[in-house]
């Protein structure tokens, strides 16, 4: 399956290789820098590419590259979702997954690897059997090692390969027991210029936290499962409980995972926080033109919609920009062509506007791509689409957990199309 | 050893210092003196006595490795820390050592007897990690080793360390694949394992070592499915990739005959299947044509009927595509889209445009398989055709296959909106794909002839674009589309004629140009005014252009020689001076070819054809066309050329392989006279199938040994019993391999006594599984599964093959599964008594053999089957499934309710039914074609004054998972009569309404069947200390089983009812339980002082899953009373709580 490993920087640096069979050399991975050179962005490098002897199936992820050297068939996908998981495991162990901290970490990042793959098939991927064999660092934890000279790996062998849950170590004990989920909404939407909605759908996620002593059974429920249209799940949730009753059945991992995500039901009408009223047009002769943006709630039910953020990639013709905002600031970066207005929170009373002229470049003709704007915005305490969670029962164990449910709703891939009307400058 | 190999990294240490460090690694040799140094250092600190400054040393070591740089030379002072006591240089030497032992094996074989003595060692993580190791230390010398470590390890004791042993198979086999033929034996061990741990594992040696034995699944089949859902993520794609493969080998195209599958469809196929299948394979002629006449006209309408074990596959797969990784998602829609009937593919759609939303990596390879399949399945996708619309923000791959995508999708009524999203892709800033977009309008004009003109228009317009990439691509698409129609094109043609004066572009004038001459006769007026215009500016023109215009000017001239020889004799004199060679040459060399002179030869008499020529229009097709020849999802898909190791996807069989090599024998305490069928059966197989028998270790004589009494073996049972199968084999037909199995049988033979201890240790029941760790997976599935809950009733009780059966068949709760459960069930009761008449027995098993497990659905019910209580088979299956509970204690059947109370419901007036009125019932017996299912009465009076003919159920419309078993046709029903029918239907445990058409010969019409909850359920029959125990176990494991609700009411009986029989007729009523007789067990326990108050207990399971349902009703004074009832169902027991309390109250 997978022979090698490659953690490469965006500058094309090789900073840490690992190999699980014959040694592959570093060479193979020129044709992956070819292909990276040719891209524009780190995005457009394809994922897999075919070289004489190997095939390379890579990932772009915060900002590093993990490549993989492949020999023989296998799913692409098992591939990448690996490569994937490798970075949550990262992730997960070392706050963040970047450059530095795997430097720092090289030893245990190597460690990891050596676990996670035999021979190039996946052997233990479950975080919580990892750290039971190689412990995450913490600041205590260092200060100890360096004073008594012992590292992070374990020194009880692992159970948790052996337990009957390969998700959940056993033995685990909390003085606070607690359970916590985010339900985390986010509102892919495409409008048109007029405001009408050409695509709107919600994608959800269940985020959990639970710290729970012992061997917790938990049910969650939901008032209203029926929004949900497509669902999948983490593997501790009971597929058979959930398609014939509709709740969440399920042993929780330790810590924090990803309980289930969810695709609401597309024939329900999503409801679309804010509207966006944007002109965006340029003067028939002369190389000027006007931006006029606001931003306004729509259906919010109640809520404050916060951190609101508008982007805009301008038309690469444009030479300078001259804008005022009623609230918040934006930023203007002439080299991307790329205008942020950052508004925060928006304040029904008094829409935040920004406009301003636009100046083209002497003889460039009139941009014929109309830019869209992107919108970010959150809403604390609402998911959109109305799902609530009806209650959490906890089985298995005597003690009482503290449960908490918390509701947040974002935007997505939210877009609004403009179009760039031209205007006669003598009118 | 240390101290040879302290001596030897002496020496070795010095001589490395000594030696030059080889430019191995560039990196390195840039601070070389340095370097030296530190690795001088690090010796020194390898060498030391503190485990810190080893570790210390090791750490630096591995960063090093992990780095890419060369830390060969450090080889002899690591190797000897392998036997550290500290574990995390231990770890970190393992690290080292599997990195350069293949650089330096001689120094590596140091390390192996530390290896071996770990293979030993009591603790089974420091047994898997050795062996972790030592396969993995690339040296050939040490193959024989590695090969009896596997060999041991695959019969360990601990999973885990199996789980290893399957991964060492293809290391061991990659260095040296001679040993193919020993690793496929440990594989065949393996692959009948039963835990989930080691299953993933052992296919993906499988599929390394020997992908072609597909022979050896075949036992382990229904095992693999039915243990797929709780194999870890990777082992499920491995698992599925390899399933979808085998399916092709042994199943029928389910899409052969599509007509008949549509009416056919889903779980119906399923039961009608088995008869027919194994009529196929039935030598018996005789018997074949009985079977054949017995099979009713639904059988003989239906070719093809599903294998079970392909519905199995299906079945089991479908909820993985809830999965959260990716890969295990693209696996099981690959799988159905290459095994399923067309009607059900559609399930897969969902779940993969739900990956169209995760990393952008796996939209890539998902979005490429969704371009294959919407080309063969284009109705699947057409629902989501809005998540494939095209983000500004998307990477230009994915924008280039979402465009794929929404090109294969598009037909006659959608194609406007995907015209109009196609517009505005037009005006995005990435040219590539603006380009990609102009040929995607060129495909749908082409594919759909109505919006031709609408594209032909649309792309004219752009050719007046300013970017000379679209303007290009435009006029190569207009092109190819003309081509398609010539007769209609003159006037776009004449429209881009008139384009040549605005248009600048030389590619687009070029292609305008040679569009003209193309199509000349078209335009005969417009063609010659253009090579006037064009003559005018020869001069001015772009190399291609002005080939073009030569070009036009000879087909001119060989056309209309009369208006255009003048302008044609300028041009090519224009020409014959150019600057550009290629032009001169072209324009002497036209000359000479249609201009007829007295030298130019034969050839100008053909320069018509030569220039006119009708040129075949390009096809304008999808790349993704035919690549579903690969299996999707894989590599070579994804590449469209086939990757190294990549196993084709077969084609489907003409005829289906024996489907009897999946059967697995349950069996293995049967007495001897039972297994006599089956070893013939099994002998006549490996006629064809020669590797069949080179099996096993453990072989007959150890069998039938132990099986006799030890009750390791003989609990160990079900999928898992192929063991003993193939140990038979092995004794009837393979003498020769007696010798080579006996030493694994001595071992076998140890390791079972050693088991037999443990387990007696440990528990005073005996476990079904011998294994510490399999164990405790047969807990996990009590915890997942709820049939569980009735099968651990039998736990306390000596029934101890009844119980291991129900824990090998693991998790699943699927109806099917449970029926399996059941019958096999039924069969040890059956065998259980082995002095028996064996004549009837005989009878059974062989119909066992015959009819794969499932003898208990008769597709076709012959009508005396209907009343079920009468006849044997069904009364059989009512012992049996009471039997599920029933220990000692004396059965009463006297709590049956009688049916005479039973209430009707009307499906049908006499006036709506033109006459014919229908009315139905809940007969409260079991169903005996499928004990699944809550039997329904149907009664048929035909009040016209014609009689009614062929009355029967058609399209039933149904929640999923419900089922129907329709009742055979009426053929005739004579005015004024009254019929009686049963029908069955699967409720799924909801109180959903079954919809269907009840037809006649002339009408149909619509009726549905709403079931009261109480009918869900079946009666079962328990004492009252049983019903105690029950209630208060389930209670106490709450939380590991599924949350057994209980529910409690306080009511106030109505005066009528206050009485004990009135208590129990109305409850009775309601639901269809059985009352638990109270007090019948005062003998057994210890004497209890009468209850204050009267309980009355009421017991009984739902139909479909068999979950409990117990009722009990305490009345106290004053009509006061409580009800409890406690069910897992937490539906229905509200409902039921609901309905009990109003039929207690009014």
């Amino acid at each position: 399956m997978i022979n090698s490993l490659f953690l490469i920087n965006p500058s094309g640096e090789m900073f840490l290789e690992k190999h699980w069979k014959s040694v592959v050399s570093r060479s193979v991975c020129d044709y992956f820098l070819e292909a990276k050179e040719k891209a524009l962005e780190p995005e457009d490098v394809p994922p897999v590419i075919h070289t004489p002897h190997h095939y390379l199936i890579s990932i772009y992820r915060d900002k590093l590259f993990f490549l993989s050297v492949i020999q023989t068939e296998v799913p692409p996908l098992f591939v990448i979702e690996f490569l994937h998981r490798v970075a949550e495991m990262i992730q997960d162990y070392f706050g963040e997954c970047s450059e530095t901290v795997v430097k720092d970490h090289m030893v245990m990042v190597y460690e990891l690897l050596e676990e996670m793959l035999d021979n190039g098939f996946p052997l233990a991927t479950e975080s919580n059997v990892l750290k039971e064999m190689i412990r995450p660092p913490t600041i205590l934890r260092s200060v100890v090692n360096t004073l008594t000279g012992t590292s992070n790996v374990g020194d009880t062998l692992l159970t948790g390969q052996l337990s009957t849950i390969p998700w959940r170590r056993a033995g685990v004990r909390y003085t606070n027991n607690e359970a916590y989920f985010d339900v985390v909404e986010e509102i892919d939407a495409i409008l048109d210029q007029s405001g009408t909605t050409v695509f709107a759908e919600i994608q959800g996620v269940v985020e959990a936290c639970v710290k729970l002593s012992g061997m917790p059974d938990l049910t969650l429920s939901f008032m209203n499962p029926r929004l949900l249209d497509d669902v999948s799940f983490h593997p501790c949730v009971r597929y058979k409980l959930w398609e014939s009753e509709r709740v969440l059945s399920f042993i929780p991992p330790d810590g924090n995972f990803t309980l289930m995500t969810y695709h609401v039901n597309a024939q329900n009408l999503v409801a679309i926080p804010v509207y966006v009223k944007q002109s965006i047009s340029f003067f028939e002769c002369g190389s000027d033109g006007r931006l006029d943006v606001t931003v306004g709630p729509k259906q919010t039910m109640g809520k404050t919609v916060e951190g609101v953020m508008v982007t805009v990639h301008l038309p690469k013709t444009i030479l300078s920009i001259n804008l005022t905002a009623t609230q918040g600031s934006y930023t203007y970066d002439n080299g991307t062509k790329l205008l942020v207005w950052d508004i925060g929170k928006l304040n029904p009373q008094k829409l935040p506007n920004l406009r301003g002229s636009l100046s083209l470049q002497a003889g460039a003709p009139k941009p014929e791509e109309n830019p869209s704007l992107n919108i970010d915005l959150k809403i604390q305490q609402l998911a959109i689409s109305g799902l609530k969670v009806n209650r959490l029962d906890m089985f298995g164990e005597k003690y009482k957990p503290f449960k908490g449910v918390k509701y947040i709703t974002k935007a997505g891939k939210f877009q609004v199309l403009t179009i760039t009307a031209s205007i006669n400058k003598y009118t | 050893m240390s101290a040879s190999s302290a001596f030897n990294d002496e020496k070795g240490g010095s001589s490395n210092v000594g030696e030059p460090e080889y430019g191995h690694d560039p990196a390195s040799g840039g601070i070389f003196s340095s370097d030296y140094k530190r690795h001088d250092d690090l010796k020194e600190m390898l060498d030391s006595n503190k485990d810190s400054l080893k570790l210390e040393a090791m750490k630096r070591i591995v960063a090093m490795i992990a780095r890419g740089k060369n830390a060969s030379d450090l080889f002899p002072a690591v190797v000897k820390n392998v036997a550290c006591k500290n574990i995390e240089v231990k770890k970190l030497v393992y690290v080292y050592l599997v990195r350069y032992a293949e650089e330096q094996q001689d120094l590596a074989l140091l390390s192996i007897s530390t290896f071996q003595r770990g293979l030993k060692d009591p603790n089974q993580l420091i047994r898997a990690s050795a062996l972790r190791v030592l396969s993995s230390i690339r040296v050939t010398i040490i193959v024989p080793i590695m090969m009896l470590a596997i060999k041991e390890a695959a019969s360990d004791m601990s999973p885990y360390v199996r789980k290893t042993a399957a991964h060492a198979i293809p290391k061991l086999y990659s260095l040296d694949p001679e040993q193919k033929d020993c690793l496929i034996e440990v594989i065949e061990k393996l692959l009948a394992d039963k835990t989930t741990l080691v299953a993933g594992s052992v296919v993906m040696a499988f599929e390394e070592v020997c992908p072609e034995r597909i022979d050896l699944i075949h036992k382990n089949y229904r095992k693999l499915c039915n243990l797929l859902i709780d194999v870890e993520e990777w082992g499920q794609v491995v698992i599925i990739n390899m399933l979808t493969r085998y399916a092709r080998t042994q199943f029928l195209n389910p899409n052969m005959n599509e007509s008949l599958l549509e009416e056919g469809g889903g779980e119906k196929a399923f039961y009608g299947s088995d008869n027919d299948d194994d009529t196929d394979d039935e030598e018996d002629k005789e018997e074949k044509e009985k079977k054949k006449t017995e099979a009713t006209a639904i059988v003989k309408r239906k070719p093809y009927v599903m294998d079970p074990d392909h519905r199995l596959l299906l079945r089991n797969t479908k909820p993985l595509l809830q999965s959260r990784n990716a890969a295990v998602v693209m696996a099981v829609a690959q799988l159905y889209f290459h095994l399923a009937p067309k009607a059900e593919v559609g399930v897969i759609a969902k779940a993969l445009v739900r990956l169209m939303r995760s990393h952008s990596e796996v939209q890539y390879v998902v979005l490429q398989n969704v371009a294959t399949m919407s080309i063969k399945r284009r109705g699947m996708f057409e629902p989501y055709l809005k998540s494939f619309y095209i983000r500004s923000t998307d990477p230009t791959q994915i924008k280039v296959l979402k465009l794929e995508v929404l090109t294969n999708l598009a037909n006659e009524t959608n194609i406007s909106t995907i015209l109009r999203e196609f517009q505005t892709y037009i005006k995005s800033n990435d040219k590539d794909f603006v380009a990609a977009t102009i040929q995607a309008i060129g495909r749908c004009a082409t594919n759909i002839g109505e919006v031709r003109d609408t594209c032909l228009n649309g792309l004219v317009q752009l050719l007046s674009n300013r970017d000379e990439l679209v303007v290009a691509e435009s006029v190569v698409v207009i092109k190819k589309l003309l081509q398609m129609q010539p007769e209609q094109h003159s006037d776009i043609i004449k429209h881009m004629a008139k384009l040549t004066d605005n248009i600048q572009v030389p590619m687009a004038r070029a292609s305008i140009l040679w569009l003209i001459g193309e199509y000349c006769e078209h335009v005969p007026k417009i063609a010659p005014d253009v090579l006037r215009k064009m003559a005018k500016t020869f001069t001015n023109e772009e190399d291609i252009v002005k080939l073009q215009i030569i070009n036009l000017a000879a087909k001119l001239y060989l056309t209309n020689s009369k208006q255009t020889k003048l302008l044609t004799q300028y041009v090519l004199n224009l020409a014959k001076y150019d600057q550009n060679y290629d032009i001169r040459d072209r324009a002497r060399f036209i000359r000479q070819l249609i201009v007829p002179t007295d030298k130019s030869g034969a050839l100008s008499k053909y320069a018509k054809k030569l220039f006119l020529a009708l040129k075949p229009a390009p096809v304008l097709e999808s790349p993704f066309k035919d690549r579903d020849h690969f299996q999707l999802g894989s590599l070579s898909h994804l590449l469209n050329a086939k990757a190294g190791g990549y196993q084709v996807l077969p084609d489907w069989p003409e005829a289906a392989p024996d489907p009897s090599v999946r059967n697995v024998e349950v069996k293995e305490s049967v007495p001897e006279w039972t297994k006599c069928s089956s070893r013939e059966k099994r002998k006549e197989k490996k006629a064809d199938k020669p590797f069949y028998s080179d099996s096993e270790g453990e072989s007959g004589p150890t069998e039938s040994a132990d099986s006799a009494s030890d009750t390791a073996s003989g609990s160990e049972s079900g999928s898992g019993s192929e063991e003993s199968g193939s140990g038979s084999e092995s004794e009837e037909s393979n003498e020769e391999s007696e010798s080579a199995s006996e030493e694994d049988e001595e071992e076998e033979g140890k390791k079972k006594k050693k088991n037999v201890e443990k387990i007696k240790a440990r528990k005073p029941v005996p476990e079904s599984e011998s294994e510490p760790s399999s164990g405790e997976d047969v807990k996990k599935s009590e915890k997942k599964s709820k049939p569980r809950i009735g099968s651990s009733e039998s736990e306390s009780e000596e029934d101890n093959d009844s119980e291991s059966e129900s824990s090998e068949s693991e998790e699943e709760e699927s109806e099917e599964e449970s029926e399996e459960e059941t019958k096999k069930k039924k069969k040890t009761t059956a065998s259980k008594p082995p002095s028996k008449p064996p004549k009837k027995e005989n009878k059974k098993e062989k119909k066992e053999m015959s009819l794969l497990d499932f003898d208990d659905f008769d597709p076709a019910p012959s009508p005396s089957q209907v009343t079920p209580l009468n006849n044997f088979l069904s009364s059989s299956l009512v012992t049996d499934l009471e039997g599920l509970s029933l220990t000692d204690n004396v059965l009463s059947p006297t709590t049956i309710i009688p049916s005479g109370n039973l209430k009707t419901y009307e499906l049908l007036h006499r006036i709506t039914g033109e006459g014919l009125s229908v009315e139905y019932c809940f007969s409260r017996q079991p169903f005996s074609p499928d004990p699944h299912m809550v039997a329904v009465k149907i009664q048929f009076t035909n009040s016209a004054t014609s009689e009614a003919k062929s009355l029967h159920v058609e399209d039933a419309k149904l929640q999923s998972g419900m089922r129907i078993k329709e009742f055979p046709e009426i053929e005739v029903l004579p005015a004024g009569e009254t019929v009686s029918v049963v029908m069955g239907i699967d409720f799924c445990d909801s109180t959903q309404a079954a919809n269907f058409q009840l037809c006649t010969h002339t009408r149909k019409f619509f009726v549905s069947i709403q079931p009261p909850v109480g009918e869900l359920m079946m009666p079962i029959f328990m004492t009252e200390n049983e019903f105690k125990k029950e209630q208060e176990m389930l209670l106490q494991s709450l939380g590991q089983l599924m949350g057994m609700n209980e529910i409690t009411e306080k009511l106030t009986l109505e005066e009528k009812c206050q009485g004990e029989h009135a208590v129990v007729q109305r409850v009775t009523t309601a639901a269809n339980l059985s009352r638990v007789p109270c007090g019948s067990d005062k003998e057994c326990s210890p004497p209890v002082p009468p209850p204050p108050f009267p309980i009355h207990r009421f017991a009984g399971k739902t139909v479909t899953s068999g979950s409990l349902v117990l009722v009990s009703v305490v009345t106290k004074e004053d009509g006061a009373a409580q009800l409890t009832v406690n069910c897992e169902k937490m539906v229905i027991g509200t409902m039921l709580v609901k309905d009990i309390l109003q039929a207690l109250t009014q």
